[in-house]
């Protein structure tokens, strides 16, 4: 077993964006909950309670959107641990190798840690879905958007959504993503903490700071 | 729209001309004759300026002939048109337009009848508009809707085909509308799937708005072409702007104020119908402007949420009616999106709480942990 050393593997794009993606789907959650389902908060019409609400859900988009399109960016840019490779283990044999392990790992099959540096095989794949997802949300969420004033710039550059999906369709999708997201929140969230007590990488820790404990090769 | 005795006289286009005449013979004012060219302008969101020339249009000789046909429809838009408490400007003005040929109302009956369809067709061949009413069945050779022998689809082939343009009334001569929604037995489509050649213009909505209708025949005989469309193939004057942007309640929906159930307080103060499925949010058309039945109402008006029937695939795709999404395929009709939303995230969280408690009390094997880096 090698020495614990700290290594310098999240950079700050990817920090950045993960955590500014935390803020939005968690605001976007909530306040998509009410914008489908809202109940009377108003007493008067004069109130702007719905308003509001929806202001705070498009800045989320708008923010979440940039957000998202820094991270693919970063995907071409940024170090081993940021690129795209990582998101698709699936195309390289080594990587194939990565995935069965680590879900002989999950399934109880196997009891050897997988430790890696970056993301481990099966995350990668995870979150390239995830990466999907967040394009699917964006793509209906500002098709729903541009309805506010058709004929626009908006409305025209994604009009061919409507050829894919009928308006309620896009609704619909928009929904049941959105729980796809938070299923995968939850998923998240306890494989991060797992792989924090069971690596001992901090893993946790390291979308904070940057930096992972790895063992040295010897 | 009535037909009284035209058949009889000679020519289909100079028999009209005498406007004023007609109008006084029928009760209608100078007066109410500017309002109306007014009206029109405003509906077609015109300066001002522009309704001397819009009553010109009117009074001018040239008027084209209208051929009105009715295919798989319930007559509900000829109703739209007819059922006005004293005949309006509107109905006059296409009356006055040489409607040679709509079966509904005509006097002239069977042989009669069709030989006034094809004494326009042939006389005025490309000059004449054809307004198409019903959706057109194209299965099985199109046998399922039949006049006079022959099929809605060779009819509107010829007449639609033939025409200078058609302007199709309600969402089944449109889009297919009731007629077409799944499974859709007899293949029904709208005029410009069953006829791409043709120039149409769809004016959807069930029924259709009948001021719209007049709206954009003025259109044509002011200016002499079809509005500019959106890409739906409607005009954007009528269809341009979604209900809700325009709603009478929207000041409700912004503020937070809902009807949670049919009679109660919320509803009799007119709030918002967003959560009783109200589909305007999603649905483009001026009914909150132009309403219906000489401007009296309209549904979101008297308390009913909009069905958003002037959408292609509305009884397809705007159902339930009375929820704001959709079923969702392969579950059963009354699980939501989020019912089996919190049942994905339920099951989610119960698994790995299940495998942490697993990995919890399981000794992994660190000997050979160092190997990939």
């Amino acid at each position: 077993m090698g020495n614990l050393s700290e290594k310098y593997v999240w950079e700050v794009p990817v920090r950045a964006s993960h955590w500014v993606n935390v803020v939005c789907i968690l605001t976007l959650s909530l306040t998509g909950f009410y914008i489908g389902s809202p109940e009377t908060l108003a007493l008067t019409p004069s109130r702007y309670v719905m308003g509001w609400i929806r202001f705070v859900h498009f800045v989320a988009a708008y923010t979440f959107a940039i957000s998202v399109a820094s991270r693919i960016y970063w995907a071409f840019r940024g170090n081993r641990y940021a690129r795209w490779q990582e998101f698709f283990p699936i195309l390289t044999r080594d990587g194939r190798r990565h995935m069965f392990d680590t879900f002989r790992y999950y399934t109880f099959l196997s009891r050897q840690v997988p430790h890696v540096t970056g993301h481990n095989a099966l995350a990668g794949t995870a979150y390239s879905v995830v990466f999907l997802l967040y394009l699917v949300m964006i793509l209906t969420g500002f098709t729903l958007y541009s309805e506010h004033a058709p004929q626009g710039t908006l409305h025209a550059l994604l009009g061919w959504m409507f050829a894919l999906f009928s308006n309620q369709g896009i609704r619909q999708t928009h929904h049941l993503t959105m729980w796809l997201l938070i299923a995968f929140a939850i998923h998240h969230v306890y494989s991060a903490w797992l792989m924090d007590v069971k690596e001992k990488g901090g893993v946790m820790s390291g979308m904070f700071g940057g930096y992972k404990s790895v063992r040295d090769r010897n | 729209m009535t037909h009284r005795g035209k058949e009889d006289e000679p020519g289909l286009v100079e028999q009209c001309s005498d406007l004023p005449r007609v109008f006084a013979e029928r009760g209608i004012s100078r007066r109410d004759f500017m309002k109306f060219c007014t009206a029109m302008s405003a509906a077609l969101a015109l300066p001002l300026t522009l309704v001397p020339r819009i009553a010109e249009a009117l009074e001018s000789d040239g008027r084209p002939s209208i051929i009105w046909l009715e295919f798989q429809s319930c007559t509900g838009d000829t109703e739209a048109l007819l059922r006005a408490a004293s005949p309006t400007v509107g109905e006059i003005v296409l009356d006055v337009l040489s409607v040679d040929y709509a079966e509904t109302i005509m006097a002239a009956a069977g042989h009669q009848a069709e030989e006034a369809r094809m004494k326009t067709l042939k006389e005025l061949k490309g000059k004449y508009i054809a307004v198409v009413e019903g959706s057109i069945p194209m299965k099985d050779g199109g046998i399922y809707c039949c006049v006079a022998g022959k099929s809605a689809l060779d009819i509107a082939r010829e007449v639609c085909g033939g025409a200078l343009a058609t302007i199709t009334v309600g969402t089944c001569a449109s889009y297919g509308g009731i007629p077409a929604a799944a499974p859709n037995p007899t293949g029904a489509v709208g005029v410009k799937e069953a006829v791409p050649g043709a120039t149409v213009i769809n004016l959807p909505g069930c029924p259709v708005n009948t001021d719209n209708l007049v709206a954009t025949v003025v259109h044509f005989l002011t200016f002499g072409k079809l509005p500019a469309v959106d890409g739906k193939g409607r005009p954007l004057f009528a269809y341009g702007k979604r209900i809700h942007d325009n709603c009478e309640r929207r000041p409700h929906f912004d503020a937070g104020q809902y009807v949670e159930s049919w009679g109660s307080e919320a509803h009799r103060s007119g709030h918002c119908l967003y959560k009783m499925g109200c589909k305007g949010p999603e649905t483009f058309h001026n009914c909150p402007i132009q309403r219906y039945n000489e401007k009296t109402n309209w549904p979101v008006g008297s308390g009913h949420g909009c069905a958003g029937c002037s959408e292609p695939q509305f009884w397809d795709t705007m159902t339930p009616f009375y929820r704001r999404l959709p079923n969702v395929p392969g579950f059963g009709i009354e699980t939501t999106a989020d019912k089996i939303g919190t049942g994905l995230a339920v099951a989610t969280a119960a698994a790995f709480a299940a495998h942490g408690v697993v990995s919890g009390f399981r000794h992994d094997d660190e000997s050979d942990g160092g190997k990939e880096g």
